[in-house]
C-alpha cells in the first residue's frame, strides 16, 4: 500500500524552441539616455552577427508557465525525503537564500576597493575561522569551487610540501571504497593511483598500508567515515603509518556530517582535508551545483595555500598577493562567495551546540534505518554504521532483481531513491543517507516503503522491474541516447 | 534547533528501537582518541532576524549606493526578476544531480535547453552542462586539447584575463603541459599576429585567445584560427562577456569555446558562483569534460532526457576520466537559461547594442588608449589611476581597474566599463574628474 503520495495530472510542456514565435517578448529596456550607435561602424561590420538561428522568441506568462511546468517534473528535497548516500540531501534554509540576495553581498564586485568590500571579506574570515574549529585544523582556503577542485587543492598543496622537502613522489594510495573524483583528481595532479583493499570488515587494512606505504608514496585520500558510512577506526595508526615515511593524509570531507562537533579530523592525524559546504553545510544543491569545497590544513601546508589570503592590517582586512610558496589560484577571485555566505548562516543557525545536535540526529536516523531494515536487505558489512547505511541487493538479485530496480520502485513509493551501485567495493549497493532533517514520519514511511517491496520482489518481481509506474516519465532509453547522441535541438 | 524536526519523545523512541540508551552511544565505537571532548568554540545558535541583521551589517561595510565602472571579467547587468522567481522554486533549488531521470525530467529538460542556446550562441556543434566558471574552463580547454592532439604545450595570449592565466598555469603545472604566453599589440590592443607566429611551434596543442580580450578589444579571431591549424594547435576562443555574443559574431573557426556566463543575470556576488561553458564541434565530443545531457525516450516512447556519455566522466573512468569535476553550476547556469529565454533573439541583441552604445558615449570623452574596436569596456590613460578612483570615491563612484597589478606596462592605465545599467551622468562625472585630473597633471 502506497501511503505517502498519489498521481495527480502533470501539464505536459514543449522545448522553449518549439513554443516560440517571431516578435514575441517577455523583454523591454529603458530608452537609452545616450545616443544610438550604428553597430557595423563602431564595432566593425565583419564583427556584427547576423540574429541569433533558433534562439527563443517567447512571452512573459510562457516563460514562467514553462519554467514552472518543468519545475514540477523533478522530485526534491522540499517534497521529501532524498536519502541519497553520500550526498547529504538536507533541509536548504530558506534563510540562506534570503541574506545571499543582500544587496551590498550580491552586487559587490570582487574588484571593488579593498576598503569598500570589509563586510564580505568578514564573512570570509567568519566563515575560514569557524571551519578551522569544526575540522581542527590550522588555516582555511575558501577558494575551491566544489569537493573535486577542493580535492585538486588538497594534494597540490602536498605536492608543494613534497616537491619544498625534495621529492613530491609518484604515488597517492587510494582505498577502493573512495569516491570516482579521489583517483580522477590524483591523475589531474600529475600522480599515479594504487588502490588499497579494505578488509573483510570495510575499513583500512592497517597491514596493506603498511606494505604500501613507501618513499614514492606521497598520499593517502581516505574518506571518514567511509563510503559505508564506517568510521575507520585505525585511522590514528594509518596516519602514524603515513607519517613515518614522509607521506600524508589526506580526507574527503564529503561525509564529514557524521562527526562535526563529534570528532575532529585535525585531532586524529589528517593533514589536508576539503569540505562540502553544498552537503554538510547545507547550501542547495541546485540540481547539481554550484557547491563549495573549502580546503582545511595543518599548518606545515599554510604557506602553500592558493593566494591570495585575507589578512589583518591595522584592524582592517587586507589581501597578502604576494604569496611566494603558493601553489598558485585554482579559480579567478576568491571563491563562491555566495555559497559561502549561506554556509556561514548555517553555522550562526546552529551555533556550536546546534551543529553537535544536528549531527547527532544525523546518525541516529542512520542507525533507526539500519535496524528497522535489516532483517529485509543484506548488510555486507556489519560493523557500526555513522550517518549513512550501505546494504546489498543480494537477496533481491536472487529473484532477478537488483539495486536499480529497486530504487525504481521506490520512486512509485514518493521517495527519491539511495546512491544505487556505489560504493563499488559492495555489489549492488543500496546506499541510503538520511541526514538529521527527515521527521520520525518520513523516514518511517521510508522504511515501510522499502519492506514493501522487499515483499513485492518476492510476490511480483516483473511488476518491480518495470518500475517506476507512477511517474509522468517512465524508464528511459539511456542505451539509446549513448548510442546515438543527440545534444541539442535542432528544428525538424 | 528549528531545522530539526523531531520532538524528544521521538528521539526517546528512535534510540530505544536502536536499542541504545544514549544518543552519546551511537558513537561508543569511536576510539576515544578521535574524539572531541569539549563543546565547539563556536557562539550559541541565533534567530533568524538576528542572521539578516548580522548579514545587513556586513553588506554596509561593503560598497553601496556607488556607480561602478568594473568589468574585467565581472559586468553589472540587470537580473529579470523571472530568474529569481524560478531558481527559487524548491523542485530546482533543493533536487541533486539528475542521476534518476525519470524524476528529474525538469532539470534535464532546461540542461537541454542550455546546451542548445550555447550551441546557438557559440556556433559550436556541443556544449556541456556547465563547468565552475570561466577561469576553470580554460585549463579544462587545454587539457582538451592536449588529449586530442597528443601535444602538451599551450600558448595563451597575454590579453586573456590574467587570472584565467593564473588558474591555467597551476593546472598545468603537475601536467606536462607547457605554459607559454604570446603579445599584444602595442597600439590596437589585440594579439599580436607576428608574436603568435614567432611562438607557435608543431608541439603547441591549444592557441587561447579572448574576445573580446582582458582589454575590451574584440580580438581577430579569424587570424588566429588560420595560424593554429596551419601548425596542427587547436584554437581555443574564450569570453568573459556573454551579453557581447548578442552582437557580435560568434567566434568562427575555434575549436573549443570555453566562456563565462556571468553576465548572463548571475548576481557579482563577490567573485561566484559563476557558471562556465565548454563548447566545440561535434568529432571531439567525446574528449569533453563535464556533464552532458541527451535526448531519449521512455519506455511509452514519449520524448525524454537522460545524462548522457558519461563514460567520459570521474564517476565510471575513475583517474581516466576527461575531467574531475562532479558537482557543476546546474541552478547558475539555470539563471543563464531563464536570462536567455527572458531576452531571446531580439531582446540580446538589443542588450547588447545598449551596451555598445553606453560604452562608446563614455570613450567619446574618455578617449581609449588602444585603437582596436571594442564592445563594452576599454582601456583609458589616467595618469595615476589609483588617484583618479581616490577622487571618483569621493563623488560615490568606484572607478576603473588599475592595471599596473597585471600588466605593469600599463601601470598608468585603467579597464573602465559601461552596461545598460550604467547612467549618463555617472559617466559625465567620471569624465570631469578625469579630465581635471589629467589638467592638473599638465600644470603641475
Amino acid at each position: 500500500m502506497i501511503r505517502k503520495v498519489r498521481t495527480h495530472p502533470s501539464q505536459n510542456e514543449a522545448l522553449l524552441f518549439e513554443r516560440s514565435s517571431p516578435g514575441k517578448r517577455a523583454w523591454q529596456l529603458p530608452e537609452l539616455d545616450v545616443p544610438a550607435v550604428d553597430a557595423a561602424e563602431v564595432l566593425g561590420a565583419a564583427n556584427v552577427r547576423a540574429e541569433i538561428e533558433g534562439f527563443p522568441e517567447v512571452s512573459e506568462v510562457e516563460a514562467i508557465r514553462h519554467f514552472t511546468r518543468l519545475s514540477t517534473w523533478n522530485y526534491a528535497i522540499d517534497y521529501g525525503m532524498y536519502p541519497l548516500g553520500s550526498c547529504t540531501m538536507k533541509y536548504n534554509p530558506r534563510i540562506n537564500e534570503m541574506v545571499a540576495r543582500i544587496d551590498g553581498l550580491a552586487w559587490a564586485h570582487p574588484y571593488q576597493p579593498e576598503a569598500l568590500a570589509q563586510g564580505a571579506m568578514e564573512v570570509m574570515a567568519r566563515l575560514e575561522a569557524a571551519l578551522a574549529e569544526i575540522t581542527g585544523m590550522d588555516a582555511v582556503t575558501l577558494q575551491p569551487s566544489a569537493g573535486a577542485q577542493g580535492e585538486l587543492t588538497g594534494i597540490l598543496l602536498i605536492r608543494a610540501l613534497l616537491e619544498k622537502r625534495g621529492n613530491p613522489r609518484r604515488k597517492i594510495l587510494i582505498p577502493d571504497s573512495a569516491h570516482g573524483t579521489n583517483p580522477a583528481t590524483a591523475a589531474i595532479a600529475g600522480y599515479s593511483v594504487e588502490n588499497v583493499k579494505s578488509t573483510a570488515t570495510g575499513v583500512l587494512d592497517l597491514e596493506a598500508l603498511a606494505k604500501s606505504v613507501d618513499r614514492d608514496v606521497a598520499a593517502l585520500m581516505v574518506t571518514n567515515p567511509n563510503t559505508l558510512g564506517v568510521f575507520e577506526e585505525n585511522i590514528v595508526q594509518a596516519a602514524e603509518i603515513l607519517h613515518a615515511k614522509g607521506a600524508m593524509l589526506y580526507m574527503d570531507g564529503a561525509n564529514m556530517n557524521a562527526l562535526v562537533g563529534i570528532a575532529r579530523p585535525g585531532d586524529f592525524g589528517v593533514d589536508v582535508m576539503h569540505l562540502n559546504l553544498h552537503k554538510t553545510f547545507s547550501t542547495p544543491h541546485g540540481g547539481g551545483g554550484p557547491g563549495a569545497g573549502p580546503v582545511a590544513v595543518k599548518k606545515v601546508l599554510e604557506p602553500f595555500l592558493p593566494a591570495p589570503r585575507l589578512k589583518k592590517v591595522r584592524g582592517k582586512w587586507a589581501y597578502d598577493f604576494n604569496r611566494k610558496r603558493s601553489i598558485g589560484r585554482v579559480r579567478a577571485f576568491y571563491g563562491n562567495f555566495g555559497v559561502l555566505v549561506r554556509a556561514l548562516a548555517y553555522i550562526l543557525a546552529h551555533g556550536g551546540p546546534g551543529l553537535r545536535n544536528a549531527t547527532v540526529d544525523a546518525v541516529l536516523n542512520a542507525v533507526y534505518i539500519r535496524k528497522q531494515l535489516e532483517p529485509y536487505f543484506d548488510l555486507p558489512y556489519p560493523a557500526p554504521n555513522m550517518h549513512e547505511v550501505v546494504f546489498s541487493d543480494e537477496r533481491q538479485a536472487k529473484l532477478g532483481i537488483r539495486t536499480g530496480d529497486l530504487a525504481k520502485r521506490l520512486i512509485d513509493y514518493g521517495f527519491h531513491p539511495y546512491t544505487v551501485s556505489f560504493p563499488l567495493i559492495v555489489h549492488g549497493a543500496l546506499m541510503i543517507e538520511p541526514t538529521e532533517t527527515e521527521s520520525k514520519l518520513e523516514i518511517d514511511q521510508f522504511i515501510d516503503a522499502m519492506i514493501s517491496i522487499a515483499k513485492e520482489v518476492e510476490t511480483d518481481p516483473e511488476m518491480v522491474k518495470q518500475a517506476p509506474h507512477s511517474t509522468r516519465t517512465s524508464r528511459v532509453d539511456e542505451v539509446l541516447a549513448a548510442r546515438k547522441p543527440v545534444l541539442r535541438w535542432k528544428p525538424a | 534547533m528549528r531545522y530539526l524536526p523531531k520532538s524528544d519523545s521521538e528521539r526517546r523512541q528512535m534510540l530505544d528501537a536502536c536499542g541504545v540508551a544514549s544518543a552519546e552511544d551511537l558513537f561508543a565505537h569511536l576510539p576515544e582518541a578521535v574524539r572531541l571532548r569539549r563543546p565547539l568554540e563556536l557562539a550559541p545558535g541565533i534567530s533568524e532576524y538576528e542572521i539578516v541583521d548580522y548579514f545587513r551589517q556586513r553588506a554596509a561595510e561593503n560598497a553601496s549606493e556607488y556607480a561602478s565602472f568594473l568589468g574585467a571579467g565581472v559586468y553589472r547587468h540587470y537580473r529579470p526578476v523571472l530568474v529569481d522567481t524560478v531558481v527559487s522554486r524548491g523542485e530546482f533549488l533543493t533536487s541533486y544531480t539528475p542521476y534518476q531521470a525519470e524524476i528529474s525530467q525538469g532539470t534535464l529538460t532546461t540542461i537541454f535547453e542550455f546546451q542548445t542556446m550555447l550551441c546557438q550562441l557559440t556556433g559550436m556543434d556541443v556544449a556541456n552542462a556547465s563547468m565552475y566558471d570561466g577561469s576553470t574552463a580554460v585549463p579544462e580547454a587545454a587539457m582538451m586539447a592536449a588529449r586530442i592532439t597528443g601535444k602538451h604545450r599551450a600558448l595563451a595570449a597575454r590579453s586573456v584575463h590574467p587570472e584565467y592565466r593564473e588558474v591555467l598555469r597551476t593546472y598545468a603545472r603537475n601536467q606536462g603541459m607547457r605554459v607559454e604566453e604570446f603579445g599584444y599589440a602595442k597600439d590596437s590592443g589585440a594579439i599580436d599576429l607576428e608574436d603568435l607566429e614567432r611562438k607557435i611551434d608543431d608541439q603547441t596543442a591549444a592557441v587561447i585567445v579572448q574576445s573580446p580580450n582582458f582589454f575590451g578589444v574584440i580580438d581577430d579571431v579569424k587570424a588566429a584560427a588560420e595560424i593554429a591549424h596551419r601548425r596542427g594547435a587547436l584554437l581555443v576562443v574564450l569570453f568573459t562577456e556573454a551579453v557581447s555574443l548578442g552582437i557580435l559574431e560568434p567566434p568562427a573557426g575555434a575549436d573549443i569555446v570555453a566562456g563565462e556566463l556571468q553576465s548572463f543575470a548571475i548576481s557579482p556576488s563577490y567573485g561566484g558562483p559563476y557558471a562556465g561553458i565548454i563548447a566545440t564541434r561535434e568529432k571531439f565530443v567525446r574528449q569533453m569534460p563535464g556533464r552532458l545531457v541527451g535526448q531519449t525516450v521512455d519506455t511509452h516512447g514519449n520524448r525524454a532526457f537522460c545524462l548522457t556519455l558519461s563514460t567520459r566522466e570521474q564517476h565510471i573512468r575513475r583517474e581516466k576520466a576527461t575531467s574531475n569535476i562532479c558537482t557543476n553550476q546546474a541552478l547558475i547556469a539555470l539563471m543563464a537559461t531563464v536570462f536567455m529565454t527572458v531576452y531571446g533573439k531580439a531582446g540580446l541583441r538589443e542588450l547588447a547594442l545598449q551596451n555598445t552604445a553606453k560604452a562608446h558615449y563614455l570613450a567619446g570623452s574618455l578617449k581609449p588608449a588602444f585603437s582596436g574596436k571594442f564592445f563594452n569596456e576599454f582601456v583609458v590613460r589616467a595618469g595615476n589611476p589609483d588617484a583618479v578612483n581616490k577622487a571618483l570615491l569621493k563623488k560615490k563612484i568606484i572607478g576603473g581597474l588599475p592595471l599596473g597589478r597585471f600588466y605593469p606596462e600599463l601601470s598608468d592605465s585603467m579597464l573602465v566599463c559601461a552596461t545598460e545599467m550604467t547612467r549618463r551622468a555617472d559617466m559625465d562625472e567620471m569624465s570631469q574628474v578625469l579630465q581635471s585630473m589629467a589638467a592638473a597633471e599638465v600644470l603641475a
